[in-house]
């Protein structure tokens, strides 16, 4: 980072003038730091290895990768469907489907599958007569995982887009922008409880303000939906509410952006006979580049920072279609009081997080060695 | 419009004005729409406060009445809200933590910044490197760890005489001390310093001013923005925090605003004593952020754009 290199370094002879004041002044925030920050961020890496709880009696053993096997095994069990013992054929049940065995018939039986132990039923996919169950360690992260790269997935586009139509909306030099600017982020300010609990009602299926203005724009055609009582939708209602509270958010960062592009480039191209789409497609955009990154990174980062919302709107369901990973560390770390592997969810989820920042800055560099 | 047939003599430069005057209105129809869309949750949640019943709830949300003072209105609700449950309790908890979570977090952060962007002492740029390599670590990798670390932290009792214990858990000072120091916090401190032109500590230097009445004297005085800015992110944080002390709060004496409602919420189906709840502890940050807004929008766009 630019700033570091902005510091001299300290010259010999005169090495530490300030030594007294500069540590006396800051020593307090560093010890805080050190201590709130830095400190649980590498006791929570050495937790991960073992098997440490919030209360307990026993001492605490070091358990190797036990947590990350538990966290992050994956297997595949094929399945023949079941043989008729009297025909020789298939069994096939009411509806005609083939009869498959059940997977717990395996990964219980540890004597005879000994690598299916430990592991439980995720899904399964169905390729003619063979059924592949794929199992994990633990479904239930593995389900928190896909819902966060999911709504990350959506938000990233639908967000940023929304973002960069109400920068533009108003950095037109128009009268009353700063109003404007303050209502669209007056929802980022709002507590993520109070919008959750706002949004349950508006949400509600019977008496929701949100099926109530689908009823009235579509004249009634569309059926109460049922926002986060179904698995298939609750995911999206989270969604279409997170969009809503932080687009305002991204519209700053992209209001700053466009200021930083000099007027001269859009006189220039209108010189040059470029029409407004011209214009934004090639000035405003490029010169937008470094923001999108950004963008990019802090959504990512906030879908997997997701917890909120779901704890209030849907606690997990509708059949864990909600759930999340801090959402899951919230439950294995405070619920079951299993500190050692709520830390080994935080050391994934930072792992996810330091990849992302590792494109970003790839994504930057690129630009700068081509320009 | 019918004002539009007017007489010939003045359709030349009337149309044209017209003209205009449709264009901007143009223009502004879109940003109307969108500030609809962005505050209908939130004027829904305020009118609602003063309705008087579920049912006048209900009734209103069938037409534009949903978002209307309209019917028959009553503070009752925020009446019942501060009577009937431990609200009172819950907002001072939470004025005081807040509050005292700012004044701590400027003074630690703003005096770690100036030791680090305008003093020369050995250790400086390592630390500065550390500091700025925490940057990346999301608040919610440390948490679990944290937890465990405050539950083992000892705690100085005067129930009986003075008496060491064992945990920091349900208590006020869980509340704030983890989250004074910010890596962040200084971070906008150290830009914001790194501005300020040297030679106006070595002026004060000659003078024989110290360090500290540097700081003090030349340095705070004209660091408004940042305190600023500083200011709201750290209220904002603190004012909402959520997961957190649902974690290490128990007593009910001792919850914040946003815990108390969550409890509050659970054991009440009335919508207008939910939304009257929710208004009271959504205006002081809406208001915090009005007063601030613009240093706050310079504060987040310099982030955005150093990323």
């Amino acid at each position: 980072m630019a700033a570091i290199q902005m510091i001299q370094p300290v010259q010999k002879g005169r090495s530490s003038p300030d030594f007294i004041s500069g540590w006396g002044m800051g020593s307090l925030a560093f010890l805080l730091l050190l201590i709130f920050l830095v400190g649980p961020f590498f006791s929570g890496i050495w937790y991960s290895f073992t098997n440490q709880r919030l209360i307990s009696a026993n001492p605490t053993e070091v358990v190797g990768l036990r947590n990350y096997t538990r966290l992050l095994r994956l297997g595949i069990l094929p399945l023949d469907p079941l043989l008729d013992e009297s025909t020789g054929e298939f069994q096939r049940d009411e509806a005609g489907n083939l009869v498959f065995p059940r997977s717990r018939a395996f990964t219980r039986d540890e004597q005879n599958y000994p690598q299916y132990a430990g592991l439980t039923e995720w899904f399964n996919i169905d390729r003619g007569s063979q059924r592949y169950v794929v199992l994990a360690g633990d479904p239930l992260f593995m389900r928190s995982l896909v819902n966060n790269f999911f709504f990350a997935l959506v938000v990233i586009p639908l967000q940023t887009g929304l973002g960069l139509l109400l920068a533009l909306l108003v950095n037109q030099k128009l009268r009353g922008e700063t109003f404007f600017r303050t209502m669209y982020f007056a929802p980022v300010v709002t507590s993520l409880v109070v919008v959750s609990i706002v949004w349950r009602f508006l949400y509600d299926v019977n008496n929701g303000l949100v099926n109530e203005m689908v009823r009235s724009v579509t004249f009634g055609a569309v059926q109460p939906i049922n926002w986060l009582g179904d698995p298939g939708i609750a995911m999206w209602a989270i969604i279409i509410m997170s969009i809503w509270q932080g687009a305002g958010f991204q519209m700053m960062l992209f209001v700053a952006g466009l200021q930083q592009i000099a007027e001269e480039l859009y006189e220039a191209a209108g010189i040059d006979g470029a029409n407004s789409w011209q214009k934004f497609l090639y000035i405003t955009l490029p010169g937008l580049r470094n923001v999108m990154v950004f963008i990019f990174l802090t959504i990512t980062i906030a879908a997997f920072q997701l917890f909120d919302q779901v704890l209030v709107m849907t606690n997990g369901g509708p059949d864990d279609a909600t759930t999340t990973s801090v959402f899951h560390m919230y439950r294995a770390g405070f619920r079951e009081q299993d500190i050692a592997y709520a830390s080994t969810i935080a050391v994934v989820f930072f792992l996810i997080i330091v990849t992302v920042n590792l494109i970003q800055r790839y994504a930057i560099r690129e630009r700068s060695a081509r320009s | 419009m019918t004002v539009m047939q007017a007489s010939p003599s003045i359709t030349k430069s009337g149309t044209k004005r017209l003209q205009q005057a449709l264009r901007m209105a143009l223009r502004y129809v879109p940003l109307l729409i969108l500030i609809f869309f962005f505050t209908f949750p939130l004027v829904f949640m305020i009118v609602s406060a003063f309705k008087v019943s579920n049912q006048q709830i209900f009734s209103d949300l069938r037409s534009l009445r949903a978002f209307l003072p309209v019917g028959d209105l009553t503070l009752e609700n925020f009446r019942f809200v501060f009577e009937n449950s431990n609200f009172p309790r819950y907002l001072l908890n939470s004025v005081f933590i807040s509050g005292i979570t700012i004044i701590l977090a400027l003074a630690v952060n703003s005096m770690a910044a100036y030791a680090l962007s305008r003093l020369r002492w050995r250790g400086q740029r390592l630390i500065l490197s550390i500091i700025i390599a925490t940057l990346i670590i999301p608040g919610q990798a440390t948490i679990m760890p944290l937890l465990l670390l405050v539950a083992t932290l000892p705690s100085v009792s005067f129930a009986d005489g003075v008496s060491l214990t064992r945990g920091w858990l349900d208590s006020y000072h869980v509340q704030f001390l983890p989250f004074i120091a910010g890596a962040f916090s200084i971070f906008l401190f150290y830009q914001f310093f790194q501005e300020i032109p040297k030679d106006l500590d070595e002026a004060a230097l000659v003078d024989g001013a110290t360090r500290f009445q540097i700081f003090y004297r030349i340095i705070v005085p004209i660091s408004g923005p940042v305190f600023a800015s500083v200011s709201i992110l750290t209220f904002i944080a603190s004012w909402n925090a959520f997961l957190w002390p649902i974690m290490t709060v128990q007593s009910d004496e001792l919850r914040p605003v946003m815990v108390g409602l969550l409890f509050f919420f659970q054991r009440n189906v009335q919508w207008g004593q939910v939304m009257a709840y929710t208004t009271m502890i959504t205006i002081p940050v809406l208001a915090f952020f009005f007063a601030f807004q613009s240093a706050f929008v310079k504060s987040i766009a310099t982030t955005g754009i150093k990323g």
